[in-house]
This record gives C-alpha cells, sequence and structure tokens, in this order.
C-alpha cells in the first residue's frame, strides 16, 4: 500500500534532513496513528505520500506506484485514489455543505446524477443528513471536520491521510471524528493519521509510527502515545 | 467535463475580480482598435494604389518648337520622328496601350482641368506639349520605358505619374506604421495586465484550487476557468475595438471622407470585416499567451 524506501527528505533552506533514510511500510487496510512533536518530519512523510513533495534520496510507493517515476500528469489521478482532511478543515466558506463535498467530484469531472446521489450518501454516512444546505460558519468544529471527512471519502477513496484532523476540536467532539474514521478504516480504506492527540492514541490501540528528527525511533502495533510523557 | 460548473466559476471570477476585468476590457480594446486602425489604413493604402495605380500612366511628351531640352535642338517633333517613336512604343512587350494626345486635345483637358481658373484663359494649344499616353501592363516598370525613350531625339520629357503618387502613400504608410507601433505597445500593456489578473485572481483563489490539486482536479480544470475568464475578458475588449471600427467606417469614411473625395476609393465593409475577425483572433491569442505562461509558473500542481 505504502512503502518508503531509505527516503531522505532535505529541504534547501535547512541545514537538517526533514527525513532521514526512513524506511516504513504500511499495509492495506491499517490505520496508523504517526506521532512525533513539531519537526519530527510527519508533515513531510504526509506530503511525500500525496507528491506534494519528492525526496532527495530513496524511493516512495504509494498505492502500488513509485512516485519518482510517476509523471506529473498522473498525479491528479493518483490524488483521486487518496482522501485528505487537515487540522484547519479547508471547506469553501461560500459554498453550502452539499456545495463544498459536491465540489471535489464537480472537479474531476463526475456527472451530475452522480453527484446527486453520492453526495447525501456520504452526509449521511458522516452524520450531517439533514445539514445539507448549511454552510461552513454555521457549523460546529465538528461538524465542519465531519464535512471535511465527507469531501475526502465521497469518491471512496483505498487511502485516507488526516493531519491532524482532531487538532481544533474539544476531546468530547474529537472522539466522535475517531469513531467516523475508525468506520471508514473498516470499510477497508486504509489511514493514515499524524496526531498530537495522546488521549485519542492511548484509546484506540492502533499501530503507531514515532518519528523523531527525522528518524523512525518506535513502531508499533496496538501502541500508545508515549512512554516518556 | 462539466460546462456548466465551469462556468459558473468563471461568472464568479469575473464578478470577484471586477475592477481588473475592467481593466482588461479596456485595455484590451484601445490596444486592438489601434491594431485595426493600422491594418484598415493598409488596406486603404492598398484600395488606393489598385486604384490609381490603374489609371496613372507614363506621358513621353513630344518636343514642341520652343523646347529647351537637348534632345529638342532639332526643334519641334517631326513626323517621321512622332511614327517611329509610337511604333517603337508599341513594340515594347511592357506595354499595353498607347494613345496618341495632340496639342489640341492637351489643350481641351487643360481647360476642363482648370475651367474657371485664370490660368485656362492665358493658354493657347500651341503652348502645351503633344505626347504619348502610354499604359503598362506592369506600372513597376516604368524604368524600361523611361531608359528607352528619355532623350532620345523628339522626345521631351519621359515622366511617371506614379512617382507623384509616391509621396502620397508614404505619407499614409507612415501613418499605419505609427499606429502599429503604438498598437504593439499596447499590447504588451495589455499582456502584462492580463498576467498581472490571472496572478491576482490565482491568489484569491488559492483555497479553491488548493482543494482541487488535493482531491485530484487535473491541471486542464484547475487552469481552465483562469484562462476562460481572461479570454472572455479579452474578447469584450475585441468587441468594444471591432465597434470602434464600425463606427469609424460609418462616420470618418463613409459620411466624411467619401463625399469630400468623390474620385477615391474608399475601403469597403469586407475590408472592415476581415479586420475585426483579425481583431478577435488577436484577443484571443493575447488572452491565451498570457494566461497559458502566467499559469505555468503560478499554478503548478
Amino acid at each position: 500500500m505504502i512503502r518508503f524506501d531509505s527516503v531522505t527528505k532535505q529541504y534547501p533552506t535547512q541545514t537538517r534532513p526533514a527525513l532521514d533514510d526512513l524506511t516504513l511500510e504500511i499495509e492495506k487496510g491499517e490505520f496508523v496513528f504517526l506521532v512525533g512533536a513539531s519537526g519530527s518530519g510527519k508533515s513531510t512523510f504526509l506530503r511525500l505520500m500525496l507528491r506534494e513533495e519528492r525526496p532527495t534520496r530513496g524511493a516512495v510507493f504509494v498505492l502500488g506506484k513509485d512516485l519518482n517515476r510517476l509523471s506529473n500528469w498522473k498525479v491528479p489521478a493518483l490524488r483521486r485514489e487518496m482522501g485528505t482532511v487537515f487540522q484547519d478543515f479547508r471547506l469553501l466558506p461560500n459554498k453550502t455543505v452539499f456545495e463544498n463535498v459536491a465540489f471535489a467530484l464537480e472537479v474531476i469531472g463526475k456527472p451530475r446524477h452522480t453527484i446527486a446521489q453520492v453526495v447525501p450518501e456520504v452526509l449521511e454516512l458522516v452524520g450531517l443528513a439533514g445539514k445539507e444546505g448549511r454552510r461552513p460558519d454555521e457549523l460546529s468544529g465538528g461538524e465542519q471536520q465531519r464535512v471535511a471527512i465527507a469531501r475526502a471519502f465521497v469518491n471512496r477513496p483505498k487511502l485516507l491521510i488526516a493531519d491532524e484532523p482532531t487538532g481544533n476540536l474539544d476531546p468530547s467532539t474529537s472522539v466522535g471524528i475517531m469513531k467516523l474514521l475508525d468506520r471508514i478504516n473498516r470499510t477497508g480504506t486504509t489511514v493514515v493519521m499524524a496526531t498530537h492527540d495522546a488521549a485519542i492514541v492511548d484509546q484506540m490501540r492502533k499501530r503507531v509510527v514515532e518519528l523523531e528528527g527525522g528518524h523512525l525511533v518506535r513502531d508499533q502495533s496496538r501502541g500508545v502515545y508515549g512512554y516518556s510523557r | 467535463m462539466r460546462a456548466q460548473f465551469v462556468l459558473s466559476e468563471v461568472a464568479i471570477g469575473l464578478r470577484r475580480n471586477l475592477g481588473m476585468t475592467i481593466a482588461v476590457v479596456i485595455t484590451v480594446a484601445v490596444s486592438l482598435a489601434m491594431f485595426g486602425a493600422g491594418l484598415l489604413t493598409r488596406a486603404q493604402v492598398n484600395e488606393m494604389k489598385d486604384f490609381w495605380y490603374d489609371k496613372v500612366e507614363v506621358s513621353v511628351f513630344l518636343c514642341g518648337p520652343d523646347s529647351d531640352e537637348p534632345s529638342c535642338a532639332g526643334g519641334k517633333v517631326t513626323d517621321e520622328q512622332r511614327t517611329q517613336i509610337e511604333a517603337d512604343l508599341r513594340a515594347l512587350p511592357q506595354v499595353e496601350e498607347v494613345f496618341y494626345e495632340s496639342q489640341q486635345e492637351a489643350y481641351e483637358r487643360f481647360k476642363e482641368q482648370f475651367k474657371d481658373t485664370a490660368i485656362a484663359q492665358n493658354v493657347t494649344p500651341d503652348s502645351l506639349p503633344e505626347s504619348f499616353r502610354v499604359k503598362l501592363a506592369d506600372p513597376t516598370q516604368y524604368d524600361i520605358v523611361a531608359g528607352a525613350f528619355q532623350g532620345r531625339p523628339g522626345v521631351e520629357l519621359v515622366q511617371d505619374q506614379r512617382k507623384l503618387l509616391e509621396t502620397f502613400f508614404r505619407a499614409l504608410n507612415a501613418g499605419q506604421v505609427a499606429a502599429l507601433v503604438v498598437a504593439a505597445a499596447m499590447i504588451v500593456v495589455a499582456l502584462l495586465l492580463i498576467s498581472n489578473t490571472i496572478r491576482v485572481a490565482a491568489f484569491t483563489r488559492r483555497r479553491e484550487t488548493g482543494i482541487m490539486r488535493l482531491v485530484g482536479a487535473s491541471n486542464f480544470y484547475v487552469q481552465l476557468p483562469f484562462v476562460l475568464e481572461s479570454v472572455l475578458a479579452a474578447l469584450v475588449g475585441a468587441l468594444i475595438a471591432g465597434a470602434a471600427l464600425i463606427v469609424v467606417k460609418v462616420t470618418l469614411i463613409d459620411q466624411i471622407l467619401a463625399p469630400s473625395f468623390p474620385f477615391t476609393n474608399f475601403i469597403g465593409w469586407n475590408s472592415v470585416w476581415v479586420t475585426i475577425a483579425l481583431v478577435l483572433l488577436a484577443a484571443v491569442l493575447i488572452s491565451s499567451l498570457a494566461s497559458f505562461v502566467t499559469l505555468r509558473r503560478y499554478l503548478r500542481v
């Protein structure tokens, strides 16, 4: 599903590499927490998977494709098989909930009758049935994140990448979001989630990958956030 | 391809960036109006060249009794010389037609041209030279005729009427060049303005384009609204320029110039339509070129 093969990422303006000779494999259907302090390389890891960056050395394989060899014009096709969720939701403020989710399908050229069918389905799945006509600023943070998850999942991706999805949410709302991500994972979608939220990691008991200074320092199945806290 | 969705994005984009859009429309309109004016001037020059060159002739003036030219040392042209000159003229392959104009005929034409003026009263048939009016198959071949007959006994002067028109056409050409230079400068301005407008639009819509890239929209889909917006704005500008050209044709040419110069041909509607088509084409080329280059720099996937 995902394989990092001795990957080093060196940003031109920094002296220390963001990732240093990282090797890691994630299987299909796994739920993986990516933990580590700020600057440990989590974001770079996610950006390499999305092919927003290319590794300085080493190879990144995602969904069976060698991203080093993937030509630019094939990147959109790759991203259609991945969903992405961010801490700041990244919704369009002037569009309704329905339109925000539909946008993801419209821009990849899906026909209107498909959109009319799948958008209500996915909104139902994330628990936003009945709120299709609301705008993002009329929703709570948790609801906004559900819209973002609906948008990421509406195309039924094989891989869902979540970058601190609960970072802006209070603990009880976060639990709801995690339940939703767990449900998505159970449909067979691989989930990779970067997080700082120790309570959630401890509670979920999923695989935990910890980065520190660009190195892999821990890889535990059914792990917890960390011992040192 | 969702045409309706793309078009609604284009409409939103144009409205959100209205000031810049208007600036683009005006700049394109002015630059292309200048461009069109240059083209029309050229069409006018060509039209007049066709009209006049068809009428101009090479005149071979024959010696009169009082001519000062060395070739007229023998006095008035003899009948023999006249017959020989005419035969030689007709023998030249470049010559299409030859008319003989006697002193009497020259006098009558003169009186007609200068009637109601004092000169006409003082001129007698004797004071005007007789001549051959030569029509050339190709008016640019004047030098051959001149070389063959200038300085020949009995010939006072070979004159190419075309030379008189050249000066006038040179002035018109200079006007055309000036219009095209201004147009070129304005088109550069339009290119930069369109490019800058797209930069601003790409920045204001970075949230949308970011999401589009994230969910796997193709480059084409992300960039199409920006390209369409600039092409649309440029086309509106081009239509304004086209309208200006139509106004020029209707007022300046048809209502002012044509009545004042009844003996001159002016450009017809055909030239105007062709020019407007070129102006529209130029608008599409300019705007798509500018957006293509800009988007490559500012909207990379």
